[in-house]
């Protein structure tokens, strides 16, 4: 077969990478036939988590010193903002007239918040009496990357039993079973409100076409193509804009807002553009901002939006709010290795489900392909830095070979490039073409296990205060499984936005005060924090370095 | 590692050196741009990064997303903010499909001089034009299907000599051919009503009452499924 040729690369590779590629092709009819390795046991699987996967380095974690939740491990990198002071000065903010005041106060722009905001509405109050508000865009978010699909225990033999069970095994049992009851009760309700509001699932003579993920017994991942993240997210943001709710895009929270007693009484932005702070008093207030991506902990390049910096968690966490199981990250086994511009986006878990599987330099199959998320991330670390049997790029990074080329030999030529047309694109634009060639890979930063405490309403320890989506923690507990993240933020974005209806008609906000902000800064300094370190940090900054050491601050 | 390989790029007019084979998000953020605006999922799925230049010797406009394009040498770049276009309001389950309510709730299209300027602006390669010609018939399934990859960053909006807003009404048509003509499988509709009767409460309640013990035993004999194949 002919390959073009750029830049001295043969299809978007190397000729040291075609090699490898060969023995790839060497062994493909062979795999094909023998089939993938078998999965892991659970001493298998816990054998190779212990060795290779990054959450068990305790040496990359440290306990907080400070908080509702002190002595709770997590990474230096999230600990960092944790034990950091606020970025506003309490005393320069003028509390006493709050520029907005709304029932039902939404903290974010992606799915958990636009959720949330139809529920409220539904619940009953009206769409001019809920804001939402958002860093970046309504819907520059984690959800509209989400590729692969939706959980939902919607047909026999499948049920929300089995479907429990598989994520609570995923999650080596430490998930919140109170909230997996929820997440997957509520898995075929979602489904059906998607359908509702017109989302376009994959459908073969009018039945979904479902598939297994890594770690599902069942096959329940209902997709769209593998856009699904953005088909639901542009679905659901179209009926936000439909029903009328007002959006405030770039004007980040920077705290929340607690009135004497301690309930949430609004939050206080800050306008990216204007520079302004702008306070708004809301009966109730939902938080729902997102995930960690963008903080790399351990140095791991992300799937993340720009705007994932764990905002949410540090401002709930300074009003009192618990956070569990924050330890633990969602390495995605599949990040891009090659090519270096692209490195760390997501390679669908989809490639997976519809065929592909990991294959190491010597074109050998290592490992089962659907593991849960953490055992194959840490089965692919292995093949790299253990069996030293990695594929090492022009930069100096290790991956291992996705054979994608199978997807095809086993569903019929053309499935890759219509169930998987974002992936192909993607790597087309690098002059790589997956349905020929393997892709080169390697686990990637991709999400956030843990969060704040929640109950099954969405409901935090602050009264008045709710949370939904990645910002909140239980669900998944010390890793989630493909698919159960859009089910989350729909199910709680709904639970959230309707518990936060129930609470505005019932109460009025107070008077806002930033009191918590100067109590927490006490702590702080009792404990004898480094006063340079702030948080949340709205952004993470990719200038480069010698840029920054020759900035001036001339404009005022 | 191998030496840095650097090559020339404009920025709003400016020139600067930057390491060859990077998107254009990274050389902008490399010379030293902090992105507010212009900067979103940086993988190519929301649209705020839509991106033009020009290449020095050509006349041609050239579209992208910044975080998906490569940098090359002699690029002139500008980042245009999204740019947020009027759209229709409606009740979906009031739309009558057999009317054509595109052309009710977008007219502009009927203005369409089949430029195919739009087509041309799309970095995601969709036949943008293509399913304004279908809107205009009415055909609900043709323009799903063609825009079905459209990722709403406005580009071709910006572009469109007849001020259609093509994003809006794809939109509106992929929700309206959904509900029309892809209807809920019965299957949901049936484990719906089940789960309504409380059908699976029972067995959801046993697992939540297990020992740890017990749900490990009941995790490893997991029978898993297999496409084709009855359990």
């Amino acid at each position: 077969m002919s390959q073009a040729t750029a830049g001295g690369l043969k299809g978007g590779y190397p000729d040291y990478m075609r090699e490898s590629i060969a023995k790839v092709e060497a062994t493909r009819a062979q795999r094909l036939k023998d089939g993938s390795p078998k999965a892991m046991t659970a001493d298998q699987r816990e054998e190779v988590l212990q060795a290779w996967h990054p959450d068990y380095k305790a040496d990359k974690k440290r306990a907080l010193s400070v908080g509702p939740s002190k002595g709770e491990l997590m990474p230096h990198e999230v600990a960092d903002l944790f034990e950091a002071y606020p970025v506003i000065d309490p005393k320069v903010i003028d509390l006493s007239s709050p520029d907005i005041e709304t029932q039902v106060l939404i903290l974010g722009g992606g799915g958990a918040a636009s959720v949330a905001a139809l529920f409220a509405h539904e619940e009953g109050i009206p769409a001019e009496d809920i804001l939402m508000i958002t860093k970046l865009r309504h819907g520059d978010c984690n959800s509209v990357m989400a590729q692969g699909g939706i959980q939902a225990a919607d047909r026999a033999p499948d049920s929300p039993a089995i479907h429990y069970l598989d994520v609570l095994g995923g999650g080596h049992y430490t998930n919140n079973p109170d909230l997996v009851k929820a997440l997957v009760n509520d898995g075929p309700l979602m489904i059906d409100w998607h359908e509702k509001l017109g989302a376009l699932y994959d459908k073969v003579d009018g039945e979904y076409l479902e598939a297994h993920g890594g770690g599902t017994s069942r096959m329940r991942m209902h997709s769209a193509k593998d856009y699904t993240g953005m088909e639901l997210m542009r679905v659901i943001r179209d009926e936000v804009r439909n029903v009328g709710i007002p959006v405030i895009e770039f004007v980040p929270a920077v705290e929340l807002l607690l009135d004497e007693g301690g309930r949430a009484a609004g939050a206080l932005l800050y306008n990216l553009e204007t520079e302004e702070y702008i306070v708004v008093k809301a009966n109730a207030t939902v938080l729902a901002t997102g995930g960690f991506g963008r903080l790399h902990i351990q140095g791991f390049p992300t799937t993340n939006h720009y705007g994932a910096t764990a905002d949410g968690l540090i401002m709930a966490y300074r009003a009192g709010v618990r956070v569990i199981d924050m330890d633990s990250v969602q390495y995605h086994p599949t990040g891009v290795a090659y090519p270096a511009a692209i490195l760390g986006q997501l390679a669908t878990e989809k490639l997976r489900n519809q065929g592909a599987e990991p294959v190491n330099i010597e074109g050998e199959s290592f490992v089962y392909p659907l593991e849960p998320r953490d055992v194959e991330a840490a089965a692919i670390i292995r093949e790299c830095y253990g069996h030293e049997k990695g594929i090492t790029t022009p930069s100096g990074i290790r991956g291992v070979w996705l054979d994608t080329p199978m997807i095809d030999a086993i569903h019929g030529k053309g499935t890759l490039k219509s169930r998987l047309a974002a992936m192909w694109m993607m790597w087309s634009r690098h002059g790589i073409d997956i349905t020929v060639d393997p892709a080169l890979v390697f686990p990637t930063l991709h999400y956030q296990n843990g969060g704040v405490e929640i109950d099954a309403n969405g409901c935090t320890a602050v009264p008045g205060l709710f949370a939904g989506g990645e910002v909140a923690g239980g669900v998944h507990g010390k890793n989630r499984l493909m698919g159960n993240s859009l089910l989350d933020y729909n199910v709680f974005g709904r639970r959230a936005g309707i518990a936060a209806a129930h609470w505005a008609k019932a109460n009025a906000a107070k008077a806002p005060t930033l009191k918590h902000i100067d109590a927490f800064t006490d702590d702080l300094t009792s404990a004898g924090i480094e006063p340079s370190r702030k948080a949340p940090m709205i952004l993470p900054n990719y200038r480069r370095e010698e840029v920054l050491d020759r900035r001036l601050e001339i404009l005022t | 590692m191998t030496e840095e390989k650097l090559t020339q790029i404009f920025v709003m007019g400016k020139a600067y050196d930057v390491p060859a084979g990077i998107t254009i998000m990274d050389a902008m953020e490399y010379a030293g741009y902090r992105f507010v605006r212009g900067a979103g999922c940086r993988s190519g799925f929301c649209g705020a990064c839509g991106t033009v230049y020009r290449k020095d010797g050509d006349y041609r406009l050239e579209f992208a997303l910044a975080c998906q394009e490569m940098v090359e040498e002699g690029m002139h770049l500008t980042q245009i903010p999204f740019t947020p276009a009027p759209r229709s309001d409606y009740q979906l389950n009031e739309l009558d499909a057999a009317e054509n309510v595109l052309l009710q709730h977008y007219p502009a299209i009927a203005r369409c001089v089949s430029c195919n300027t739009c087509t041309k602006a799309c970095p995601q390669d969709i036949e943008v034009m293509d399913y304004v010609q279908a809107a205009l018939r009415g055909d609900l399934k043709r323009v799903a299907e063609l825009s079905f990859d459209c990722i709403q960053c406005g580009l071709c909006a910006m572009r469109c000599p007849a001020d259609i807003k093509h994003y809006h009404l794809s939109q509106m048509a992929r929700r309206l051919y959904s509900v029309t003509e892809s209807p809920e499988p019965a299957h949901l509709t049936a484990r719906m009503a089940e789960l309504g009767d409380g059908a699976y409460d029972a067995e959801l309640d046993e697992m939540m009452s297990m020992t740890l013990d017990q749900l490990k035993q009941r995790y490893a004999e997991r029978v898993i499924e297999k496409e084709g194949e009855a359990l």
